[in-house]
């Protein structure tokens, strides 16, 4: 059984709470290059813009984007590992109140959604656990802002909607989402599952790979088409028209009930910020 | 084309949907929490925390200070939450607006009504337009943290006329 002291998982999470508000991942920052060649006018400008942003954020060490997020952290847990030295959700907790402090970002948590007091140090994270093979613990920390996440939604469709059902909803999430949530936007689509497990895998979609797609020949199809459809919705950077619309999309898919055919969309901004390590 | 606060209905006049604008001047930040409880004071008969007369409202949270910045991040948030609050503090006086994102008809006919303006910063450009923020203080509802009124003297800041006085809207194809 391999020890890991939950105090390194805390610094891990401090780390990734400060990293991922300041730098995009390579993949994002490609896609907005490629959009930025490919348009022209209002468009161009607004990218042009975002460029800026990336630049001056990385220099002077300043977060993207003021809303620096509800904190989803993914562990994957080695089922040969032991965790030590405290409480893994207070280890979590304590890296992001750490790295939000420290790094001088935007405390944006309420403690209960009706009564809304800040909690004043961002916790508490919404944590995802899973116990896999191996003795390693995967941290995946993606800060989650609320203006691409109050325009997620999820359906839970009728079998007999098919293929062509789901398609058409998720490319009316995006159409209704319309200039709210900053486009271009990334587009994390879950199908199939329960209800929860639909809107997770939609949400775990956001942190893979926007320069690949899925190795299920079927869904890569499907991510190309869709990609695509919702470029042509004409609603631009910032939403004043333009060809890029999102900058990727990628579909997680699971078995479900003979009953149902869910389908959740989570739908992040340009800044879509992510990162991982592994203990 | 750059302009300059007090944002009088004769500058807006001249404002149309798509015009690029630099603004410099005084604005204030409020977004849900602060409007809720403006409209609150409002309905109480309290004087508001600043002079709502022209006044240019942008919709941000910023993130805190490093030692020696005026100010962190601070990109706009999403407008349309503000709809519920905004046409009350345009026959206020309110002249204009700053954020992102569409709004609804009963903002758009505030709008032209009171002959005011919706400019859209570009969102998730936080950190471009914390470099226009030339001074930043807290003057209302220190309690609510990111959500407090704080006063920003802002120099050259890029703005985008999304809605212009007369209603045309940038997030509709026939407004462009």
């Amino acid at each position: 059984m391999r020890e890991i002291d939950v105090k390194k998982i805390s610094e891990v999470i401090k780390e990734l709470s400060i990293e991922t508000n300041e730098k995009l991942p390579c993949d994002i920052e490609d896609r907005i290059e490629k959009a930025f060649s490919t348009e022209e006018g209002l468009a161009r400008d607004v990218l042009g813009t975002i460029k800026d942003n990336i630049r001056i954020a990385g220099e002077k060490g300043i977060p993207l984007c003021q809303d620096t997020g509800m904190t989803c952290v993914f562990l994957e847990i080695g089922q040969d590992v032991h965790l030590t030295g405290g409480d893994i959700r207070e280890a979590v907790d304590a890296g992001v109140k750490e790295g939000y402090g420290s790094g001088y970002l935007r405390k944006s948590v309420v403690a209960d959604p009706l009564r809304r007091v800040n909690t004043g140090d961002n916790t508490p994270a919404h944590i995802h656990y899973e116990i896999v093979p191996g003795d390693k613990v995967r941290i995946i920390f993606a800060p989650k802002g609320f203006g691409s996440e109050n325009m997620s939604r999820i359906a839970m469709l009728p079998p007999s909607a098919g293929e062509d059902g789901v398609k058409d909803f998720i490319v009316d999430v995006v159409r209704q989402a319309g200039g709210n949530p900053c486009p271009p936007v990334v587009v994390g689509v879950g199908i199939g599952g329960t209800f929860d497990k639909c809107a997770f895998m939609a949400k775990k979609a956001l942190t893979l790979p926007m320069d690949r797609y899925s190795d299920d020949r079927f869904y890569e199809d499907m991510e190309k088409e869709l990609l695509e459809r919702i470029n042509e919705l004409d609603i631009g950077p910032a939403g004043f028209g333009g060809k890029t619309t999102a900058l990727g999309l990628r579909i997680i898919a699971a078995p479900t009930h003979i009953a149902g055919l869910p389908v959740a969309v989570n739908i992040n901004c340009h800044v879509s910020r992510h990162g991982e390590r592994i203990l | 084309m750059r302009i300059e606060t007090p944002l009088t209905k004769e500058k807006i006049k001249a404002l149309s949907a798509g015009d690029k604008v630099l603004l410099t001047g005084t604005v204030y930040t409020a977004r849900d929490a602060a409007h809720k409880r403006l409209t609150e004071m409002k309905k109480k008969g309290e004087p508001l925390p600043f002079e709502i007369e022209n006044a240019v409202i942008y919709y941000t949270g910023p993130t805190p200070a490093r030692p020696g910045e005026v100010i962190g991040s601070a990109g706009p948030t999403t407008s349309y939450r503000m709809d519920a609050y905004a046409p009350e503090l345009m026959d206020m006086g309110q002249s204009a607006m700053i954020g992102k994102g569409p709004r609804n008809d009963e903002v758009k006919a505030a709008m032209v009504r009171n002959g005011a303006v919706y400019f859209a910063a570009i969102g998730g450009a936080g950190a471009v337009m914390a470099g226009c923020v030339k001074n930043a203080e807290i003057i209302a509802f220190e309690d609510l943290g990111p959500e407090a009124i704080r006063k920003l003297e802002v120099e050259d800041m890029p703005l985008i006329v999304a809605i212009d006085s007369e209603g045309r809207d940038l997030y509709r194809k026939e407004g462009r």
